[in-house]
């Protein structure tokens, strides 16, 4: 027999599977750059992983939770066990829904899995966005992949907005009712893509249909896609790390994907898994039973989208109701049409940042150092405006819950949040940027005076000094890395011959916006090396 | 355990010496001194506490597989509408409550035990590893242009413009195909959204009682929903239907009334207003009985009825819809007409 003496002159089964699979996908080669790829660590670095995990449980939920659900408006008597609604007239949605909660074992707990991975992946996202904003990790040459970032967390709120529409219950037939009422108001075609969207009138009956095919394969389709093309970027482009000793614009510097980042971060999955499906076990998401089905004459108090349709909610409210009336034949309603224009304008406006940002410096380089928030205080105050703004809009959209809550006047609040939707911005920009200036103060006096040690020292004299402790060799390059812009200069409009120069009206804007950012009191000079030796090696330390 | 029992080679001072530390010999007191050297951990230098964390890790492990079994166990044994008191979530759904938490922890455990693993007993070793510029090198640039130029060349696309321009045109029309298909997604609006199930002489019928009202059915302070008679739920379109002609029934001392043609439109002070707010289509349906204020639920829009259904505070824009009512031969409140203008959120063609 030969197959005794075969096997023993044979690789070892993994290594047989995997020469088959090399012969025909080549994954040898695609090992070879992947296998010990370095990841740098941060505990920022997870929330993205956070996003990633969601999306993949909310993936598998949700398969599960198309087995059981009937995406149809037939009007059906309700004859399942929750007792409070037997008999009561509802669509199929409905009642499969009730189904899942109440007849299916398990059922429940998916659901509430998915809606509350679904809550956890938008937050996750928005985090992860400012993450890599305010360290500025979206310049060149991932500024696509903030794009596909960006294009990911608007498609998740319309996944999510879809999906939470879906079950037909009183609460999510209003939110559907809210948006055909804002459709509605588009000038000249609002009428047509209402009736086109609903089918008709509305809510008409086929709603849930064609919210369930975008919810469940249109949207996410395309969302996979980014994920898949999100990440192969991150793989290509290398993960960006924060400035230190060792780290540098040509490296990165971290542990291996096999096998430390593959345990810690498939572990991370798990963990993250873990921790959804104990909230959805103690806390109780969306109960649709609890108001019954939907009907166009019928609305609870209290009505609130999910958290992050919470600032068009705002905007919606808060927006004074302005209806114009155009040859006494056409109606522009302001009040509603301004919300919906600003809804996405707000979005755009930290979505196009990255492209604003490298025309005012005109930096063509790779940046692969993260920023520290301080060191870019036009962009991080930029961006808490932004924020600022949205939880704004946030308060706005939830101001009947403060009313209520608080026992304040809901007029009060409605005018609290019309006048700081523009004034909170402002505000905010101002002080998170003297916030930044002040700790690119500090940050200076620690290069040149050391660490305040909390040491007070007596001298013979009877004068009483703080110690101060110089910096380790770490420290003074970490605090010191930092690359500074200088301001962009028009120059002479005239050159040496006395002939004019043009400028454009455009250049001299931009040459305006970078002065904001970099000239003198809008960025603090970071500790020089002369400055540094004269302190220290002068008249010694104080 | 004492420091004595660790072999004195592996101790952290012994193994500094080994990694290289770049020496600096510039000025420079801000330069990059480079990476520190790796800082040992407890694991690696006494086995002992490696073993421990191989024995923590293994327990994690095993108590997933633990609570696996746990929820296989509590989905045989908990009826789906069994409701248990548990402190301090409260009542809850017995099943529920112990699917999610040993699934929760059975995932959790493996989680906690593949980090564990990584943080304790794998190499901390930090590695730099070479950046390369992403974009590529002229000679690469070079060679794809001239490719591209070869390709473009043999093509012919640029000397043939006549098939270059009957192709963009025929791939620019074919998607007007797929337009086109959409149309039937469905009907144009025309005047739908202008008429009601209200006419003259239809009934006002309580939504809760499905009895038509009499005048003296309408107290004052109190608000009555009412649709139109000959409608049942159970029909076809109901809900369309309904979405536009819900009624608001309220009744006030005509000396409150303060619109003219408000008072003309009412009888013996009751008045019926559209119960779909003009902002977007929710239904008011928050009275205070004082002031005669309604107030919309979803975004607080608020209308006096005294003074015309008035927007006296949010976002709406323009007054209820007032529908003219009047008591038939038998003595019910009848409507006298559907609404002159049309309910629910303004649109485009309103005017």
């Amino acid at each position: 027999m030969s197959t005794a003496t075969d096997t023993k002159r044979k690789a070892p089964a993994g290594e047989r599977v995997a020469d088959w699979a090399d012969g025909r996908l080549g994954i040898y080669s695609l090992a070879k750059a992947n296998m010990r790829k370095i990841f740098p660590d941060h505990w920022s670095f997870m929330l993205g992983e956070v996003a990633l995990y969601t999306f993949i449980i909310i993936i598998l939920t949700g398969v599960y939770l198309t087995l059981f659900f009937h995406p149809s408006m037939n009007e059906v008597e309700y004859a399942g066990s929750y007792v409070p609604m037997q008999g009561v007239l509802m669509s199929e949605a409905y009642a499969s829904t009730l189904d899942i909660s109440f007849d299916v074992r398990g059922g429940l707990l998916i659901r509430q899995i998915h809606h509350w991975a679904a809550l956890i992946f938008l937050a996750a996202m928005f985090v992860h966005m400012m993450r890599v904003f305010f360290t500025g990790a979206f310049r060149k040459p991932r500024e696509i992949n903030w794009l596909f970032g960006f294009l990911l967390f608007v498609l998740g709120m319309f996944t999510g907005f879809t999906g939470y529409s879906l079950p037909d219950d009183l609460l999510s037939g209003t939110g559907v009712r809210f948006t055909q009422g804002a459709i509605l108001s588009v000038p000249v075609v609002g009428t047509y893509i209402s009736m086109f969207l609903f089918g008709g009138e509305f809510p008409g009956t086929d709603m849930i249909a064609r919210f369930y095919s975008i919810h469940i394969l249109l949207l996410p389709g395309i969302m996979l896609g980014l994920v898949v093309a999100h990440l192969i970027l991150v793989f290509y482009h290398k993960h960006t790390q924060f400035g230190g000793a060792g780290k540098t614009n040509k490296n990165v510097v971290g542990m291996p994907l096999l096998p430390v980042y593959m345990a810690k971060a498939g572990g991370f999955f798990f963990l993250v898994f873990g921790i959804i499906a104990a909230i959805a076990a103690i806390a109780s998401i969306n109960p649709i039973w609890a108001l019954g089905p939907y009907r166009p004459d019928m609305v609870s108090t209290g009505a609130q989208p999910d958290w992050y349709m919470g600032f068009a909610e705002g905007l919606i409210r808060f927006m004074p109701g302005w209806e114009i009336v155009l040859w006494d034949s056409y109606t522009l309603n302001l009040g509603v049409f301004i919300p919906l224009v600003i809804f996405p304008l707000f979005l755009t406006a930290i979505a196009v940042y990255p492209f604003i940002e490298s025309w005012i410096t005109k930096d063509k380089r790779e940046h692969h150092i993260l920023d520290r928030p301080r060191n870019a205080p036009t962009r991080t105050a930029f961006g808490a405006a932004w924020i600022a703004a949205y939880f704004i809009m946030l308060i706005g959209g939830g101001n009947d819950l403060w009313a209520t809550h608080f026992s304040l006047s809901i007029n009060s609040i409605t005018w609290f949040v019309r006048i700081f939707f523009i004034a909170g911005p402002i505000l905010v920009f101002i002080a998170t940027k003297r916030i930044c200036l002040g700790l690119q103060r500090r940050d200076r006096d620690k290069v040149l005076h050391g660490r305040e040690t909390g040491i007070i020292k007596r001298l013979p004299h009877g004068e009483f000094i703080e110690v101060h402790e110089p910096l380790s060799p770490e420290e003074l390059h970490r605090l010191t890395a930092h690359e500074q812009y200088t301001a962009g200069e028009i120059g002479p409009l005239v050159d040496e011959n006395g002939v004019k120069r043009k400028v454009s009206m455009l250049e001299k804007f931009r040459v305006k916006l970078s002065k904001g950012y970099y000239a003198e009191g809008n960025q603090i000079p970071k500790a020089t090396a002369e400055e540094y030796e004269e302190i220290t090696s002068g008249h010694g330390h104080h | 355990m004492s420091s004595q029992d660790i072999p004195e080679t592996s101790l952290p001072h012994e193994q500094a010496t080994e990694s290289s530390v770049a020496t600096r010999v510039d000025k420079d007191p801000f330069a990059d001194p480079g990476l520190p050297p790796h800082e040992h951990r407890i694991q690696d230098i006494d086995e002992r506490a490696a073993k421990r964390s191989e024995r923590t890790v293994a327990l994690l492990f095993t108590v997933s597989m633990l609570s696996t079994v746990a929820f296989i166990a509590s989905f045989v044994a908990f009826p789906i509408d069994k409701i248990v008191y548990i402190w301090p979530f409260g009542r809850v759904s017995a099943l529920n409550f112990s699917l999610g938490l040993t699934l929760g922890l059975a995932l959790f455990c493996i989680g906690a035990g593949a980090v564990h693993w990584a943080r304790t007993l794998m190499s901390d070793v930090e590695v730099a590893d070479e950046r390369h510029a992403i974009e590529a090198e002229p000679e690469v640039k070079a060679k794809v242009m001239a490719d591209f130029r070869q390709g473009a060349k043999e093509s012919a696309i640029g000397r043939r413009k006549l098939i270059r321009n009957t192709m963009f045109g025929a791939l620019a029309l074919v998607p007007l195909s797929g337009v086109v298909l959409l149309r039937d997604l469905g009907p144009l609006p025309e005047d739908k959204l202008r008429h009601t199930k209200w006419a003259k002489g239809k009934l006002l019928v309580n939504q809760n009682t499905k009895e038509p009202l009499r005048p003296e059915d309408v107290a004052v302070g109190s608000l009555t929903f009412a649709m139109p008679e000959g409608m049942d739920e159970h029909d076809h379109g109901f809900l369309n239907e309904i979405a536009k002609a819900a009624l608001m029934v309220v009744r006030m001392e005509p000396d409150d009334i303060k619109d003219k043609r408000e008072l003309e439109w009412s009888h013996e002070g009751i008045v019926a207003y559209s119960k779909i707010c003009t902002h977007v289509g929710c239904p008011v349906s928050l009275y205070e009985q004082q002031t005669h204020h309604v107030l919309c639920p979803c975004h607080q829009s608020t209308f006096d009825l005294t003074d015309g259904a008035r927007v006296i505070f949010g976002p709406a824009g323009h007054p209820l819809p007032q529908l003219r009512i009047g008591v038939s031969e038998e003595g019910y409140l009848q409507a006298l007409g559907d609404f002159e203008e049309p309910v629910g959120p303004s649109f485009w063609e309103r005017g």
